[in-house]
């Protein structure tokens, strides 16, 4: 089930990448996004991973790999030296993320990032409804033990790319198999009913 | 045990018949000197595939040589790299053909200080010139000629064996599809100088070592040698990983003797270290090959820099650095990937977790072997895949 939702949001993410172009994944994984870029678009892939098995997991199945910290090793890569820097559901793991994220628009000539959504409705719900913080199948971890520091909604993300005069070139909120597009207009209903944001952004 | 005339003298006969090519194209040197006609000692492991596409070169470490697994003839022990290398091992020799040569300066059959100089009919010594991991590297390029390899599926080493490979590639862009530099850096820094400049003064103390000229007598500094020896070995393993083997473990005995024996097992450790090392190594060859590193600096070559090294590479790398290696640190090597990547290059990296120091590319290390298997196995599919097509 989460290898499926997994694969609609990459799929989400290929969709947004033109064939061909240069694409840097910050926070890799075992590589499944990567194979996906390589194998369906042609496209030249290139990851940067801090867990060591992921980092082999990678190296075994040929997809060049960075061992590294995007918190704080990031600035070896060259400025738009990527056609598309991807960062997929690590955002909120920063301890600052603002500067992260301006660092991935210096390296990328536009920057794919996915956020878990906390305005989705059941995470709303468990907090309102329950007094806990939500664990829910994208935010699977309890509060003690989560990696994440900096939780938004996709209207946070949103508002937060207007404020600091990011170009939102194109959003897209995922529920399940469902994708739907995110504007001004419904970012209200959006931020509802999405399990999770993917902005393309830069 | 032997007298070391006779030791040296069985290794010579040994010498004699072991895999040697007769480099003939004529070699500038770095230093301006040129040699030609010069033997390039050899081995290979495992067969070449008809279509030459299983080819994987090793280059090895200062004190390596180029029985890299199975026994080594001369003197009859295991391959330095037997951990990594044969039937089944990460580099496996059922499915890989593998090649490493001695390189030019070292005593295992390659052009060296100990070799007769055609000029005087006598052993080089200090007349033989000063060489550099280039001059080692463009030496090396010969025996892929002699072999047939247009390109080869891999090129790998560890410490030094690791610069050779970065020159390899700086000099040659299109001669590997992959190459795996191992702890190691792009320029000797303050502290390696210093550490080879140790160890070249322990040997230049030994009276023995009589400005090199001790080869005339059949002889060797030992003493000299041993001790610069030692000053590697300590350099090779981590604070803790020497803390954790030997701590302050006394040598077969149960209290501190008040002499200057070796009381601590760590003594005894070196000094046997030492002393083995000796019988299977040239004084001089150390000093050559140790000038050689400090002299490498990969910028240096290329003016703009390292990135500029690496202009216009299409070899794909790994890196590989572990973690308590402070001789070659995870730092000199994460530059190396920096560069690669400011050039475009395809470059992996990763960095082993383990407490044993420089050494550990040469121990079992699992992480590290199965990084590293994982690597090639996968680089050879591709490689096979492009040249189909």
């Amino acid at each position: 089930m989460k290898d499926l939702k997994m694969k609609k949001e990459f799929k989400v993410i290929a969709d947004l990448l033109p064939n061909n172009t240069r694409v840097l994944d910050v926070g890799c994984g075992d590589g499944s996004l990567m194979s996906l870029l390589n194998e369906e678009k042609q496209i030249e892939v290139r990851g940067l991973e801090l867990n060591q098995e992921n980092v082999q997991e990678c190296i075994h199945k040929g997809l060049p790999v960075i061992q590294g910290n995007a918190e704080t090793e990031l600035h070896q890569f060259p400025d738009k030296s990527f056609d598309y820097v991807v960062l997929s559901q690590t955002l909120q793991a920063f301890y600052e993320p603002e500067k992260v994220l301006r660092n991935l628009l210096r390296i990328g000539k536009s920057v794919v990032i996915s956020i878990p959504n906390f305005g989705f409705w059941k995470v709303r719900i468990k907090l309102l409804f329950f007094g806990e913080m939500p664990v829910t199948k994208t935010l699977p971890n309890t509060w003690y033990n989560t990696p994440n520091l900096h939780m938004c909604t996709i209207k946070d993300l949103f508002n937060f790319c207007d404020e600091k005069k990011i170009i939102i070139k194109k959003a897209v909120g995922v529920n399940e198999n469902k994708t739907s597009i995110i504007k001004k207009s419904n970012l209200e209903i959006r931020n509802l009913f999405s399990k999770v944001g993917i902005f393309l952004i830069g | 045990m032997p007298s070391l005339a006779g030791l040296f003298f069985w290794m010579n006969i040994k010498l004699e018949n072991i895999k040697k090519l007769d480099v003939t194209k004529p070699l500038k040197l770095d230093c301006g000197k040129t040699i030609k006609n010069f033997p390039l000692a050899y081995e290979t492991y495992g067969k070449l595939s008809d279509n030459k596409d299983n080819a994987i070169l090793i280059f090895h470490a200062l004190t390596g040589d180029q029985f890299v697994t199975g026994n080594n003839p001369i003197t009859n022990k295991e391959g330095w790299w037997v951990t990594a290398v044969g039937p089944g091992k990460a580099i496996d020799t059922n499915k890989y053909f593998v090649i490493c040569a001695n390189v030019i300066g070292g005593c295992m059959g390659s052009l060296g200080p100990r070799n007769i100089n055609p000029d005087t009919n006598k052993p080089y010594g200090l007349d033989f010139p000063v060489i550099t991991i280039k001059d080692m590297v463009r030496a090396q390029e010969s025996l892929l000629e002699h072999l047939g390899i247009k390109k080869l599926l891999c090129a790998t080493g560890g410490s030094m064996g690791g610069m050779q490979l970065l020159q390899f590639c700086a000099t040659f862009p299109d001669k590997a599809f992959a190459a795996i530099p191992i702890a190691c850096s792009s320029s000797h820094s303050a502290q390696n100088i210093a550490l080879n400049e140790l160890a070249r003064q322990a040997i230049m103390a030994d009276p023995v070592w009589d400005n090199g000229q001790y080869v005339l007598k059949n002889v060797q500094p030992k003493n000299g040698l041993a001790v610069a020896r030692m000053v590697g070995h300590i350099s090779y393993l981590s604070e803790k990983g020497m803390q954790e083997k030997f701590g302050r473990k006394l040598q077969e005995k149960a209290d501190y003797e008040f002499s200057f024996n070796a009381d601590f097992q760590v003594e005894s450790y070196l000094r046997h270290q030492g002393y083995a090392f000796v019988e299977r190594f040239d004084a001089n060859s150390v000093l050559y090959i140790t000038r050689a590193m400090d002299y490498f600096d990969l910028s240096k070559q290329f003016k703009g820099g390292l990135v500029e090294a690496f202009k216009n590479q299409k070899t794909k790398f790994l890196i590989i650095s572990f973690s308590s290696d402070w001789l070659y640190t995870t730092k000199d090597n994460k530059d190396i990937v920096i560069a690669l990547n400011a050039s475009g290059a395809d470059v992996s990296y990763s960095e082993i977790i383990t407490d044993k120091g420089h050494d550990s590319f040469l121990l079992n290390e699992p992480q590290f072997l199965k990084t590293l298997k994982g690597f090639i196995d996968s680089m050879y599919e591709r490689f096979k895949n492009e040249k189909r097509i």
